[in-house]
C-alpha cells in the first residue's frame, strides 16, 4: 500500500499542472491523425529535461494515457483512428455518430476508457512490486538475457516479418555500441564527429518515430482531405453511465482482454482493441448489431486499449522490458534522468516510481472529465491539414533534438536515422525493435561484459550464460517468442493474400 | 515468387545495402583492437550478418513478401519536401540560425504541399500567417520556456 503515501506529491502545484497539460494536450494530440502516441511522447521528452524525474514522467505518462483515449475522438467523429489502438473504435463509433449519437459514443468511449485505464493502473500498482522483488534474484547473465528477450520479443511480435524484425533489433543493438567503449575507452564505429559521444537516445527516438511520419505525409503530395466533422449534440452523462452499467459484459471483456494483452511485451493497443471487439461480439446477444453503431463495440474497444496502458508498463518498470513502443520511449525518458527500471526504481527511487504510477491513476479521472469537454475542440484540431502537421512535426523534431544537449550533431543523427527508418519501413523493417535494441543495447553489453568477467574467474562463458534454471528459462522464452512469431507468420501467409502482406 | 508489382530490384538493393553494412560492422568488430572492446559488437555483428544475408538471399530469389517498396510517383511527391528538410537540417539551421531556417523551411513546405492555388493572394497570406504562428510558438517554447541557446541567427 506504499503507493497511497505518494498521492500528495501528485497534487503539488507543478505536478498537477503538468498532469493537466499532459492530459489535455494528449487528448488533442491523440485526436490528430498521423500523430501516434509514441511519436507524441517522443516529441515531449525534450520538454522534461528541466523538470524533476517524477514531474517529467507525470507529463509523459499523462500524454501516453490520454493520446490513446483521444484517438477515439477522430475515430468516432471523423472515421480516422487517431492511433492504431483506436481502429476497432471506428467500427461502431462512427456509425453511431452518423446517426446523431456522436456525444453518446464519445461519452461511452471516455467512460469505458477510464474504467479500463483505472483497472490497468491498479494491476500496475499491485504487480510491479512483486515482479520487482523477483527481479532481485537476477544476476548479470539473467539481465543480459532479459535485454535480449526484450529485443527479440518486440522484434518478432511487432513485425510482419520475424527476420526483418530481428534484423531491426540487431541494427539497434549495433547503433548502441557506437561511441567510446565504457571499459577500455576505445573508439567504436565513430565515422563522423557527430557520433563521438555515441547516439543520443532522445534524438534517435525523435528521428525514428517522427521523421518517417513527416515523410509519409510528404509522400501524399498536394492532397486535399476534406473530412467532415460530425457535429456533437447534447447527451446526458448520467444516461451514458447507466448505459455503461447495462453493458457490463462488454466492459469486462474489454478491460480483462486489454489488461492481459498489455502484460505481454510487444503486443500493442491495436491488438487489444481488435481482440476485445471480436470477443465481445462473440459473447454478445446482439452480435448482428456489431458494425452498425452498437455501443458494446465502442465500450469493448475503448476499455481494452486503455486497460492495456498500465500493464504494458509492468515489464518496463520491473524488468526493463518495455511492453510497447511507447513504453520504450518512456524508458528513454527514465534513463535520461539517470533512473534505471527494476528493483533500483522501487528501492532507491520509490518517490519517482509511485508518484508516476499514482499520477496515471489521477490522470484517468482527469482524462474522463476533460475528454468530454475537449472532444469538440480535439475534433477541430484533427482537421489540421497533413502538410501543416508535417511541417510542424519537422520543426519540433529539429528544435527538440537540438535542445537535448545543444548539439547540432544530435540534429544530424536525428535526421539521418529518421530518413533511414522511413526507407527501411518501406521494405518491411520496423522502428520499435530498432529502438528497443538502441535502448537495451547498453544494458545488454554492460551485463555481458560483467558476466564475462565473472565467467572467466569461475566456470567459463558457456556455463555462466547457458546453464542455471533462470538462464534456461529466459533462453527458452527467447526461442519460444521467435518460434511462435515465425509460426504465426507462416500461418498468416497461408490465409492472407499477397497484397495484404505487402500492404 | 514476389507478389505482383513488388519492386524486386528495390528489395535487392535495400537488403544488399543492409548486408554490406552488416559485413562492414562484422569486419571492423573482428579486426579492430583492443579486442575486449569489441567483444559485444562481435556477438551482435555475427547475428546481424546471418540475418542480413538471409534477407538478401530471399530478395535475390524473389521470395520477399513483406514491404511495399517505394513507387516512382510516391518518391516524386516526397522528394521536394525531403530535399527542403535535408537542406534545412544539414546546412541552413547552422548557417542561417534555427529560427530563420525553420521559418523559411516551414514556409517553403507549406507552399509546396498546400493544395490551395498558387496564384491566389489569399492563400499566400494564409501561409504567411500560419508560418508566423509557427515561429511564435517555437520561439515561445524553446527560447523563452526551455531557454535553449541556438546558434546565432543570420539576421539578428
Amino acid at each position: 500500500m506504499e503507493f497511497i503515501y505518494y498521492f500528495p506529491e501528485v497534487f503539488s502545484p507543478v505536478s498537477f499542472a503538468l498532469l493537466l497539460v499532459g492530459t489535455v494536450g494528449g487528448l488533442i494530440l491523440g485526436a490528430t491523425p498521423g500523430l501516434s502516441p509514441t511519436m507524441a511522447v517522443a516529441l515531449l521528452i525534450p520538454f522534461t529535461f528541466q523538470l524533476e524525474a517524477a514531474q517529467g514522467l507525470i507529463l509523459l505518462g499523462a500524454a501516453y494515457t490520454s493520446t490513446v483515449a483521444g484517438g477515439a475522438v477522430s475515430a468516432i467523429l471523423l472515421k480516422i483512428p487517431g492511433a492504431p489502438a483506436n481502429i476497432a473504435t471506428t467500427l461502431d463509433g462512427h456509425p453511431m455518430a452518423q446517426t446523431g449519437q456522436g456525444a453518446r459514443a464519445l461519452q461511452l468511449s471516455f467512460l469505458a476508457s477510464a474504467v479500463g485505464g483505472i483497472f490497468g493502473v491498479l494491476l500496475l500498482i499491485f504487480l510491479s512490486p512483486l515482479l520487482a522483488k523477483w527481479a532481485l534474484a537476477f544476476g548479470p547473465s539473467h539481465l543480459f538475457w532479459l535485454a535480449i528477450l526484450g529485443v527479440t520479443i518486440i522484434g518478432s511480435l511487432d513485425s510482419k516479418s520475424v527476420v526483418k524484425g530481428l534484423l531491426s533489433g540487431c541494427i539497434g543493438l549495433w547503433l548502441a555500441t557506437i561511441g567510446f567503449d565504457d571499459i577500455m575507452g576505445a573508439q567504436r564505429f565513430i565515422f563522423h564527429p557527430a557520433l563521438g559521444g555515441g547516439i543520443n537516445i532522445i534524438a534517435a527516438l525523435i528521428g525514428l518515430f517522427a521523421i518517417p511520419q513527416v515523410l509519409t505525409m510528404f509522400a501524399k503530395g498536394r492532397h486535399r482531405t476534406d473530412v467532415e466533422v460530425i457535429a456533437v449534440e447534447k447527451h446526458s452523462v448520467i444516461d451514458a453511465i447507466r448505459e455503461l452499467m447495462r453493458n457490463k459484459r462488454a466492459l469486462s471483456i474489454g478491460t480483462i482482454t486489454g489488461s492481459v494483452i498489455g502484460l505481454i511485451p510487444g503486443v500493442g493497443g491495436q491488438i487489444a482493441g481488435l481482440v476485445a471487439y471480436d470477443q465481445s461480439k462473440k459473447f454478445s446477444r446482439q452480435r448482428a448489431k456489431f458494425g452498425t453503431g452498437h455501443p458494446e463495440g465502442v465500450i469493448a474497444a475503448e476499455s481494452a486499449n486503455n486497460a492495456m496502458v498500465g500493464p504494458s508498463l509492468v515489464p518496463l518498470l520491473t524488468l526493463s522490458i518495455p511492453g510497447s513502443p511507447t513504453a520504450a520511449v518512456l524508458l528513454g525518458g527514465l534513463l535520461i534522468h539517470g533512473i534505471f527500471p527494476g528493483t533500483d526504481l522501487f528501492v532507491n527511487n520509490p518517490d519517482v516510481a509511485w508518484t508516476f504510477i499514482d499520477s496515471m491513476l489521477i490522470g484517468q479521472v482527469l482524462m474522463l472529465i476533460f475528454g468530454l469537454y475537449v472532444a469538440g475542440l480535439a475534433a477541430r484540431v484533427a482537421q489540421v491539414p497533413q502538410y501543416v502537421m508535417a511541417a510542424v512535426v519537422l520543426g519540433l523534431a529539429v528544435f527538440g533534438s537540438y535542445s537535448v544537449q545543444s548539439s547540432i550533431g544530435d540534429v544530424y543523427v536525428m535526421a539521418a536515422l529518421g530518413v533511414m527508418m522511413y526507407f527501411l519501413e518501406r521494405f518491411g523493417f520496423s522502428a520499435a525493435p530498432l529502438v528497443l535494441g538502441l535502448i537495451l543495447g547498453p544494458i545488454a553489453e554492460a551485463n555481458f561484459i560483467q558476466g564475462s568477467m565473472i565467467a572467466s574467474a569461475t566456470d567459463g562463458l558457456g556455463a555462466y550464460f547457458l546453464t542455471g534454471t533462470l538462464n534456461i528459462l529466459l533462453i527458452g522464452m527467447v526461442i519460444a517468442s521467435v518460434a511462435y512469431s515465425a509460426w504465426m507468420e507462416l500461418r498468416a501467409r497461408r490465409f492472407l493474400s499477397k497484397e495484404d502482406l505487402i500492404a | 515468387m514476389n507478389a505482383p508489382g513488388l519492386p524486386r530490384l528495390q528489395h535487392i538493393l535495400a537488403s544488399g545495402g543492409i548486408a554490406a553494412v552488416g559485413l562492414a560492422v562484422a569486419w571492423i568488430s573482428y579486426t579492430q583492437q583492443p579486442s575486449e572492446a569489441f567483444l559485444f559488437p562481435r556477438l551482435i555483428s555475427t547475428v546481424f550478418v546471418v540475418l542480413a544475408f538471409w534477407t538478401f538471399f530471399k530478395a535475390l530469389m524473389g521470395w520477399t513478401k513483406v514491404g511495399a517498396g517505394l513507387s516512382g510517383a510516391m518518391f516524386m511527391r516526397m522528394a521536394p519536401g525531403l530535399a527542403v528538410a535535408l537542406v534545412y537540417v544539414f546546412w541552413a539551421a547552422k548557417a542561417l540560425g534555427f529560427y530563420t531556417a525553420g521559418t523559411v523551411a516551414f514556409f517553403i513546405l507549406l507552399s509546396l504541399y498546400d493544395p490551395a492555388p498558387l496564384n491566389s493572394a489569399k492563400s499566400w497570406v494564409k501561409r504567411a500567417i500560419i508560418t508566423a504562428g509557427f515561429l511564435a510558438v517555437m520561439y515561445g517554447l524553446f527560447a523563452m520556456l526551455l531557454k535553449v541557446y541556438t546558434p546565432r541567427e543570420v539576421f539578428f
